[in-house]
């Protein structure tokens, strides 16, 4: 079985980014990037399967410009078999990147593809899904448990009632949860073999997708602020302010 | 302008977040429409009649659509939509796996998570785990939007049961995915997206024994109960507890947060709330910059005092 992964360089998770001072965009001028949290998850996933000897490869796949090799190099030294990059400057929106992966979907006809559930820059939730559709592919989104069994997948999903199990036919997509597994840590042996992997680099030009973005930023600004928070000494006090100044209780 | 809204028939009920859906369509203006589906529908059917606004429902009833698989409800939408300017159905777990395989069918985007609506193609969202709010236009022909639903009143207004009913089917069957069973947390407790009051657990309670101090107060207050990632992680609470940039999202009147350090990815889903407390034992834990009443102090020696001025009353 043949895995593809897809992974999105984004800001570190632990920042709080801002609005520039125009209000347009946001300010990502000296922002450490990172894998995004639901890559990684997804990148360990599929190495897992390969390492369970399920799956024969892994590939991981990553759509931006230049620095997201840095990214697809943190999904080898992960243990991904060899990484595809998929340059261009342009402003990639969900419905592009679903289109470019099932571009490479075509080219190169993995079994699996595992994306992250969403990115935590756009907060989007879309991509995989979107693939899905495009390809005509079944779809197991926010998964936390994935397994195997005569050439179907079983997939636990995190749903706002609990926990669902389906089963999918193969080729299938699935994007990953928080649950679904905790990423190793990369070791300096990893880091360096991952160094030698192969690397394709791909022209967005050369895929003939349509990836003109159909959403418009229009404006950002920070959520309103709220006032500075009143400190209570103990219980009875909480009490009296909850039910005699904000009445909640 | 027309508005199909794919309601959430989980459980064979309407969820209770619809009322939000049409809120906000009703912002959009213009013709609404329901897509419903299930098993035996009936009461299903009968209650979306009965909800005013609504002048229509599409109902797709059948065993294939007992639990709703987006391999099987996205034919069918997507031969509807080129009768609407927007598809619109509720940022919740089933709207989130949906929308978007049917956007891409369509050739359509998605905006995700909508908030207010400014303009019948202009919303604003929520990013970078709450920290950015961002207006953006969406140029695509067919508007898809998940919505973010305790940004909308969910306030239902009943009315005689005037909408018309319309049953459809598909001739593609769905032979990629199948149903397999669920695991659901059955509780007594109100639902956590539309509770007035939300108690919410972190790691702070060091246990799932010790978790139980949350449903007590929780019961006290008649709420709902969060937890954070932690939390979930760590066994305490399941994950359908979850409160937060990759949970729910809670507006509750009253957020209390208990052994929960604040995380950005936490108060992405809390911070809407209209009041909110914090009790933590550590004075600089981040959450005292997102809470309204701040209480620094041993949350197991505060909350049996606070539980009984609770009983008291
Ligand atoms: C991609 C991504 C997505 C995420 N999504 C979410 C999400 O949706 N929701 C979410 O919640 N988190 C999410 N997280 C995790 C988040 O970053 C934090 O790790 C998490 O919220 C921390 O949970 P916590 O506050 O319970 O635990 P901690 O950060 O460990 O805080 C525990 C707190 O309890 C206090 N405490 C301990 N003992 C006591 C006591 N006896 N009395 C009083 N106070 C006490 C401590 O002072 C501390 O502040 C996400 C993270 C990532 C990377
Ligand atoms: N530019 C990109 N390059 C590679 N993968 C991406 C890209 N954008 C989105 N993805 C994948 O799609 C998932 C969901 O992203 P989103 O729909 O933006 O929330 C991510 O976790 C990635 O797996």
């Amino acid at each position: 079985m043949k895995i593809m992964t897809a992974i999105k360089r984004v800001p570190d998770y632990n920042l709080r980014v801002r609005p520039l001072p125009d209000q347009l965009q946001v300010d990502l001028r000296n922002v450490k990037m990172s894998i995004n949290p639901f890559c990684e998850i997804a990148v360990e996933e599929a190495v897992r399967i390969k390492e369970r000897g399920i799956a024969s490869e892994v590939i991981a796949v990553s759509i931006g410009e230049d620095a997201c090799k840095e990214q697809i190099r943190v999904a080898l030294a992960i243990g991904a078999d060899r990484g595809i990059f998929v340059k261009t400057n342009a402003e990639i929106q969900p419905l592009a990147s679903a289109k470019i992966l099932y571009a490479l979907y075509r080219q190169e006809q993995p079994d699996l593809v595992i994306l992250g559930k969403q990115s935590i820059d756009g907060d989007n939730n879309q991509t995989g899904q979107m693939l899905a559709g495009l390809a005509g592919l079944p779809q197991g989104t926010f998964a936390s448990a994935v397994t195997f069994a005569e050439g179907a997948v079983t997939v636990t999903r995190e749903v706002d009632v609990g926990l669902e199990t389906i089963k999918l036919t193969l080729p299938a997509v699935i994007t990953a949860d928080l649950r679904l597994n905790t990423p190793r840590y990369l070791t300096l042996p990893n880091i360096m073999r991952a160094r030698k992997k192969e690397m394709t680099t791909i022209a967005l030009d050369s895929l003939n997708v349509d990836v003109t973005p159909k959403i418009e930023l229009l404006g950002v600004a920070s959520p309103t602020q709220r006032q500075p928070c009143t400190f209570v000494n103990d219980a009875v006090e909480l009490v009296d302010k909850l039910t005699n100044e904000a009445r909640v209780l | 302008m027309a508005t199909l809204i794919i309601a959430d028939c989980e459980n064979n009920q309407l969820a209770p977040t619809t009322g939000s859906v049409i809120s906000a369509a009703q912002e959009i203006g213009g013709d609404i429409d329901l897509f419903v589906s299930g098993h035996d529908t009936n009461d299903i059917v009968s209650n979306a009649q009965s909800i005013a606004g609504v002048r229509k429902v599409w109902v797709a009833e059948g065993e294939e659509y007992a639990h709703p698989l987006a391999e099987s409800l996205t034919p069918l939408v997507v031969n509807l939509a080129p009768q609407y300017t927007h598809i619109l159905a509720s940022a919740s777990t089933f709207g989130k796996n949906l929308l978007p395989r049917i956007a891409a069918v369509l050739d359509m985007a998605v905006v995700s998570d909508v908030c207010k609506i400014i303009a019948p193609h202009v919303y604003e969202r929520y990013c970078y785990a709450g920290n950015i709010l961002a207006t953006v236009k969406n140029h695509s022909a067919i508007q898809v939007l998940t919505i973010r639903t305790t940004a909308f009143s969910h306030a239902e207004k009943k009315a005689p049961s005037s909408a018309s009913t319309e049953s459809i089917s598909s001739d593609s069957i769905n032979e990629q995915s199948r149903f397999m069973g669920i695991e659901t947390h059955q509780s007594d407790r109100p639902d956590l997206t539309i509770a007035n009051t939300v108690i919410a657990g972190g790691r702070g309670l060091g246990s799932k024994e010790n978790f139980s101090i949350i449903e007590t107060l929780a019961h006290k207050l008649n709420a709902a109960i969060g937890a954070s990632r932690a939390a979930v992680d760590a066994g305490y609470a399941p994950n359908d507890w979850q409160v937060g940039q990759t949970g729910k999202v809670v507006a509750p009147k009253l957020y209390i947060a208990i052994g929960i350090s604040g995380a950005i990815q936490h108060t992405a889903g809390m911070k809407d709330s209209q009041v909110i407390v914090a009790i933590n034992k550590d004075a600089d834990a981040p959450i005292f910059q997102a809470a309204d009443y701040g209480l620094v102090a041993d949350l197991f020696k505060v909350l049996p005092q606070f539980i009984e001025l609770l009983a008291a009353r």
